[in-house]
């Protein structure tokens, strides 16, 4: 049998730099139970037939507990209102079917063809702009300089967030992104800075849903508070913050990392690097495999809603359920040689951006935004190094990535 | 048997004989390679030709597939197959040429069922949709503002054409013998869910009754359609879709095994004789192919479906090309989209005796509903919810019980219903 503190030792921050001999332990069993009662499945054949199972829920967050003020009318009256809500409305990626499908379909109706090509030919303006500001620096940090900047505006000008409140939104994202690490349900302190935070950015939403709704523009915050999809009504206003924070939030921190990684793996790998700089059309290669190879999201957790057995193993009822997608794509029963950086592999079917019902919404976004920013970085640095490798981590396990990524150059060309 | 003077042959410029010559050539085929098609495009996608092409969102001849693989092949496109000698090992085309093979794959497909009366069926404005030629055919036609079509068929087809008529803005009548539309795949519960939609979008639906004969207005081209109960309704565009027979009679005289219902294939994939004796020269694969399947035991069968063509069609190309034969036991699948919903399904529903709603409610339009036999899972259909079918299609390929355990995600009413499949002798009737 494997080791039952795999799991555990996944999240510790001494193996955030490489967790991957651990995946390849955890690999050992499809489906293995951790000590704390936490299952994992680990092999690809295991993720892939789990994130289709009905069986498995996404209502995993723990009941609404916003922490006491000390006034008892807020305490006694107000509290349970607004944890009632929250629970009622949480943000689709923590809901099952039918709701889920209904606010899903909502933002696909506005995520159309035209908005992602238009962002898509915005993301080179903005790398270049991004650039062009740092003038004739000798050093650069990936993380700071571009990888935030740019899906913040990305995301901003997509739902109709004014520029000038782009700033805000990023510690707020930040924030708010802990709460897919699965220990941040422990954490009392964790959860109440989460609660503030969320409190905090559904009054700026709802502030910017009554604007656009007095004065709509072509943006996916007028289109959500204005309109429902195909004669059905819009969504609620409690749903309709949650969402529009979800797609602020799941828009950023991922995009982030994945081009974090991407230029880290890049510069791992000088060949590819020179390969890309000569050829910028191998972009969505190199993307498909960074989202196998570094994944932004390392992991998803889930919850048993019936006893479900996989491989011998039964999940029971209620129990937590993490799919390890970064683990699933380097499985060798898949992959040829799964721990090569390899972008002219064929048959890459990652699972970078998930899969089944949640597969991420925003992913012909990321990887456009994604083509654009590690193709400026490798044709305009000149001479990239890295200055410390492996480079420090941000704490999260399931959203990992480096929280600095400093690179020394000999300038930015044009 | 692989080397370089070995000859194959592929009749058929099908799907599954483009994936079967594409495999022959991954699993090391070296010899000579000639593909053989009836119609003179390079092989093409079918699903679009009854949506997209008629709605005009794509062109007929963007349908072409891509070739995944370098096929070194001789392409003998536009002339049928006319003949198979087995003894002297050679295909006849027609115009009397002949072509030597050791190695052949049968992927000959399926014809539209064609309108019983000839006279009738060649009128002007009377289509079948089969082929890319067929989907232009009636696309110009369908651009031409008809005053009415008609649809015979409440089938897949049938009721693709009539959705995609609704999308033009054109009026349509669909006319079905049975009791709803497709009773025969998915029972008449979910029939008259089918039927529900596309009422909602406008389409008239006539069930239970029969179209006896179609009328010209004395220079040839279709004016009505009379019906069994005495009505007429009046079209200038009728689309006939009875379903498909199968590509076979070109193979009389060769001493395989078949009929209009498909080749005889043992499970190894090779044609079988008149007496049962495989002929290991021999594979086929797709449409044409009607073999024993190890999750529907009883009697064999042929699958019209995508995925089942890609499947079959790159597992015969490895037996042809030498390697051990493997068991085949893809869980079937297909889909269909009509008017906006997408009907996916895995399993076979033929011959289920109960179906329980396991996800969803079809009053909403989005469901899933599990099929059962004696017992165990055989299909599972999902209206707008395809992503849950993975776990089905497990489920039945692993022969778990019926029915399922409830309880999940979105846990539908779990009753079990009956299926009310149309009495097996309506099948024949037109």
């Amino acid at each position: 049998m494997s080791d039952d503190t795999l799991f555990a030792r996944v999240k510790e921050e001494a193996h955030r730099s490489n967790p991957y001999p651990l995946f390849a332990a955890l690999r050992e069993c499809p489906v293995s139970r951790q000590e704390d009662g936490t299952y994992v499945a680990a092999t690809h054949a295991a993720i892939a037939s789990l994130l289709h199972d009905p069986r498995v829920s996404s209502e995993t967050l723990p009941p609404a507990d916003r922490p006491k003020t000390g006034n008892p009318f807020k305490d006694w009256l107000v509290k349970p209102v607004r944890d009632h809500i929250t629970d009622t409305h949480r943000p689709f990626i923590f809901r099952d079917p039918p709701d889920h499908d209904t606010l899903r379909a909502a933002v696909m109706h506005q995520f159309t063809h035209q908005r992602v090509q238009a962002m898509r030919a915005r993301s080179h303006v903005l790398v270049d702009e991004i650039l062009n500001k740092l003038g004739d620096a000798r050093s650069i940090d990936i993380v700071d300089d571009l990888a935030y900047p740019l899906p913040v505006t990305v995301i901003c000008e997509l739902l109709g967030v004014p520029p000038e409140d782009e700033e805000q939104f990023h510690g707020w994202a930040t924030q708010l992104a802990t709460a897919l690490e699965p220990d941040t349900h422990q954490d009392d302190e964790l959860r109440a800075e989460n609660s503030r935070t969320f409190d905090a950015i559904s009054e700026y939403m709802q502030g910017l849903i009554a604007q656009k709704r007095k004065a709509p523009q072509d943006d996916m915050l007028s289109g959500l508070a204005t309109e429902g999809t195909d004669g059905a009504p819009r969504m609620s206003d409690f749903d309709l913050i949650a969402t529009a924070i979800l797609m602020l939030v799941a828009g950023h921190e991922t995009t982030v990392n994945l081009i974090t990684n991407g230029m880290l793996t890049l510069l791992r790998h000088p060949e590819e690097l020179r390969r890309l700089r000569e050829d910028p059309s191998r972009a969505p290669r190199v993307v498909e495999e960074l989202l196998r190879f570094e994944p932004p999201v390392q992991f998803r957790t889930r919850k048993a809603l019936c006893p479900i057995t996989h491989g011998g193993v039964t999940i029971p009822e209620s129990a937590p359920l993490v799919l390890l997608l970064a683990a699933g794509n380097r499985d060798p029963e898949v992959y040829a040689e799964p721990e090569r950086f390899d972008p002219d592999r064929t048959d890459n079917r990652h699972l970078g951006f998930g899969g089944s019902l949640h597969y991420c919404v925003g992913a012909p976004l990321a990887r456009f935004e994604v083509e654009a920013a590690l193709v400026a970085l490798v044709r305009r640095l000149k001479n990239p190094r890295l200055t410390a490798d492996p480079p420090p981590y941000r704490q999260g396990s399931a959203l990992r990535g480096p929280k600095h990524l400093r690179l020394t150059i000999d300038g930015i060309d044009p | 048997m692989s080397g370089a003077e070995t000859r194959t042959v592929v009749v058929g410029a099908s799907l599954a004989g483009l994936r079967g010559a594409e495999s022959l050539r991954k699993s090391g085929f070296a010899g000579s390679l000639t593909i053989v098609g009836d119609e003179p495009h390079p092989p093409y996608d079918r699903p679009p030709l009854s949506k997209a092409v008629l709605t005009g969102e794509i062109a007929a001849d963007a349908t072409t597939l891509p070739n995944l693989v370098a096929l070194d092949a001789t392409w003998r496109l536009g002339v049928p197959a006319t003949r198979l000698d087995r003894v002297r090992r050679t295909i006849t085309l027609q115009g009397g040429e002949t072509l030597a093979y050791d190695r052949l794959l049968v992927a000959t497909g399926a014809s539209a069922r064609a309108w019983p009366d000839a006279d009738q069926a060649r009128l002007e404005g009377v289509f079948t949709l089969r082929g890319r030629d067929d989907a232009q055919a009636l696309r110009h036609a369908l651009t031409a503002s008809p005053g009415h079509v008609l649809v015979i068929g409440g089938g897949f087809i049938g009721c693709e054409v009539a959705a995609s008529c609704r999308t033009l803005d054109l009026p349509v009548t669909l006319v079905e013998t049975g009791a709803t539309l497709l009773a025969r795949v998915l029972g008449q519960h979910l029939g008259s869910v089918v039927e529900a939609m596309h009422k909602r979008r406008g389409v008239t639906i006539r069930t239970g009754v029969k179209v006896k004969a179609l009328e010209d207005d004395g220079t040839g081209r279709v004016m009505r359609a009379c019906l069994g109960d005495g009505t007429a309704i009046p079209a200038d565009v009728v689309v006939v879709a009875l379903g498909a027979v199968r590509n076979t009679a070109w193979l009389e005289g060769s001493g395989l095994s078949f009929d209009e219902g498909g080749l005889d294939c043992d499970a190894d994939g090779y044609a079988l004789d008149t007496d049962g004796q495989a002929d290991t020269h021999i594979a086929a694969a797709g449409d044409v192919a009607r073999f024993p399947h190890p999750l529907y035991p009883g009697h064999p069968i042929a699958l019209e479906h995508w995925g089942h063509a890609v499947a079959q069609g790159a597992r015969a190309g490895r037996i042809l090309a030498g390697h051990a034969a493997e068991p085949y036991a893809e869980v079937p699948a297909f889909w269909s989209s009509q008017n906006g919903i997408t009907i996916k399904s895995v399993g076979l529903t033929e011959g289920a005796d109960g179906f329980v709603i396991a996800r969803g409610d079809p009053k909403e339009g989005r469901f899933l509903a599990v099929y059962g036999r004696a017992g165990r899972c055989v299909a599972a259909v999902a209206f707008d919810c395809a992503r849950w079918l993975p776990a089905y299609a497990e489920r039945i390929a692993a022969g778990a019980p019926f029915p399922p355990e409830p309880g999940g995600v979105d846990a539908g009413t779990f009753t079990i219903l009956p299926l009310a499949f149309p009495e097996p002798a309506h099948e024949d009737e037109a």
